[in-house]
């Protein structure tokens, strides 16, 4: 059963690390950010490309990471924010089909085969009983907790942190006090697709897997995450993440396969829905 | 490549049709975002291989009650859509996809994840029907659906969907019923999604859950959007363009999903009123003047953003 629980955190953190960064561009510019998984194969492929030729898995983190925040840039400045004016419905379909696009560019210059993405660290795992924690998932676990301190910091300590906060409860009024809405959606976007860039590798890393249509299931299932976590509240999204990737796997571990694993997710978040519209982890308003 | 495979095809693109339409009934008059279509479409064929292969019913008689079974559960979701609203409201169409296709593979009663096989070819008078036929049996359920599209647009049904998307407590204050409404759109919609479904597993003759995968609803939407969300001859110029351009862009095979996505984000980006829908540039360059003309003044998409 603690076997099982770690496994779940572990899942839990990958899926909250990159829904907490869908949860933030949704805060900011009310878009579905599909392509956000194409963001996350990308910091994997980087990352991996990065590794093969240096060895060094930080560098791998950076080179990922580096690359994925201009991708997101990119993406929002030439896509996102020329929507903005546009019926809800138009940015998301070009999400979709900006992930279709990635999906298959991936798949063009990777190969469509599984590849191995095999890290040493300095120890193996940690024995306790019948417990086994392998150095990838205390990888995980540290890195996690490192990423989402760092948003909580940017967020809470910082000027444009604060920016950032007025702009997701009211974007006209903190516009109107003189916020600089740019450079908030821009630090934004910078946050959100390094963070995914580093889901991604250590995502890789975790399988000892990488391959183009990695970002399939999360592209749509870490939507199930942000909205049990509130659409935009980013606690309610790391907090619905490590609930959702516990239950999957304690689900599956000892019920087997009643379902699949995906549509777990997606049935909780209709039922949680339908007798709380909000979100499991909604702020009364 | 013989004349049966475009027969085939126009089978395949008449399908696609009647499914845009049906979602432009949810997504464009009514303004209520729906991601999982293809569920419904899923119903509609699992719905009448059940009832043909298992009662013996034949094809015309599983036909509305096949409609009906979308029908119905269509209506749940309008009623889920009353609670839920906006972007929730396509997130959770995209869970209700999911969970549907996960039934159909996990429940023996739905044939697993291997489908059901030997659905009937429909008769008609006693006679099999040869594809030939079946093309137009296809088509006239084509021009119905418009036909019906078009009368609703024209309707009272029509007009107060129409309040409902511009502004939905505007129209609960001047005395529309946005609920009935709203479950009544959703209803419609799926229940054609249903005929679809019927139209496709008696074609195909052979169905498995992933045909109604979450994919098929992303070209749904992608057909209505890139051919001009909420008008008739959008949906059926944006399916028969869409569904056209995988056999067009057949040379390129490797390259296919690269172009396909990112021309979805071309247009969605340059062109977000659809390629066919008010005031589309094809038509500006063309003719060298906006059409139709009431819509000149126009600016953006039908409905704009709330």
């Amino acid at each position: 059963m603690l076997q099982q629980l770690i496994n779940g955190i572990i899942t839990g953190s990958l899926y909250a690390l990159i829904a907490v960064g869908l949860t933030m561009v949704y805060g900011i510019l009310r878009i579905l950010h599909i392509a956000h998984a194409a963001v996350y194969v990308a910091g994997a492929y980087l990352g991996y490309v990065a590794y093969v030729y240096t060895q060094s898995l930080i560098l791998a983190l950076v080179f990922g990471a580096a690359g994925c925040v201009l991708l997101g840039w990119t993406i929002q400045r030439f896509l996102y924010t020329p929507l903005l004016k546009q019926e809800r419905i138009v940015p998301l379909i070009a999400s979709v089909g900006l992930y279709i696009f990635f999906e298959d560019l991936f798949r063009l210059l990777g190969g469509p085969y599984i590849r191995a993405f095999t890290v040493k660290l300095w120890f193996d795992k940690i024995t306790w009983g019948s417990t086994v924690i392998t150095s990838h998932q205390v990888l995980i676990l540290v890195m996690t907790v490192v990423c989402l301190a760092a948003i909580y910091l940017i967020i809470t300590y910082t000027r444009l942190g604060l920016a950032w906060q007025a702009t997701a409860q009211d974007m006209d009024t903190a516009k109107a006090m003189g916020v600089n809405i740019r450079q908030v959606v821009n630090l934004n976007f910078l946050i959100a697709s390094a963070i995914a860039a580093i889901a991604g590798v250590l995502t890789a890393i975790n399988y000892n897997s990488i391959l183009p249509t990695m970002g399939s299931v999360p592209a749509y299932k870490m939507f199930a995450i942000v909205v049990l976590g509130g659409m935009g509240s980013i606690p309610g999204t790391i907090a619905a993440g490590l609930i959702i990737g516990m239950v999957e796997t304690v689900m599956s571990a000892y019920f087997g396969f009643i379902m699949p694993r995906d549509a777990i997710a997606f049935s909780a978040m209709i039922l949680i829905l339908i007798f709380r519209p909000e979100g499991l982890f909604a702020r009364a308003r | 490549m013989g004349f049966g495979y475009f027969i085939t095809i126009g089978i395949i693109v008449g399908i696609y049709i009647i499914l845009t339409l049906s979602l432009n009934i949810i997504s464009g008059y009514a303004g209520q975002a729906s991601l999982g279509h293809a569920a419904f479409f899923g119903i509609g064929a699992y719905a009448s291989a059940l009832l043909t292969l298992k009662l013996g019913l034949s094809f015309w008689a599983a036909l509305p009650l096949a409609m009906l079974a979308a029908g119905v559960i269509g209506a749940g979701v309008g009623i889920i859509s009353l609670r839920i609203k906006g972007d929730f409201l396509a997130v959770t169409t995209i869970g209700i996809n999911f969970v549907i296709v996960s039934v159909f593979e996990y429940s023996d009663f739905f044939g697993g994840a291997y489908g059901i096989s030997g659905i009937l070819y429909p008769e008609l008078f006693g006679f099999k029907i040869s594809k030939g036929y079946y093309l137009i049996l296809v088509f006239v359920f084509v021009f119905l659906t418009a036909l019906f599209c078009r009368l609703i647009s024209k309707s009272w049904l029509g007009l107060a969907l129409e309040t409902i998307r511009e502004n939905e407590d505007a129209a609960e204050a001047s005395g529309i019923n946005c609920k009935k409404f709203k479950i009544l759109a959703f209803a419609i919609g799926c229940a054609l999604a249903g005929l679809a479904g019927v139209l496709y597993a008696h074609f195909m003759r052979f169905i498995t859950p992933i045909d109604f995968a979450f994919p098929i609803s992303i070209t749904i939407v992608s057909m209505m959007v890139v051919g001009g969300i909420g008008t008739i001859r959008g949906g059926i110029l944006g399916a028969l363009f869409m569904a056209a351009l995988p056999e067009i862009l057949r040379p390129l095979a490797n390259y296919r999903l690269l172009f396909y996505g990112g021309l979805i984000v071309l247009i969605a980006r340059f062109q977000p009123q659809g390629l066919f829908g008010d005031n589309p540039f094809l038509f500006r360059k063309i003719f060298g003047k906006s059409f139709p003309p009431a819509a000149a003044d126009k600016t953006g998409t039908p409905g704009g953003r709330k």
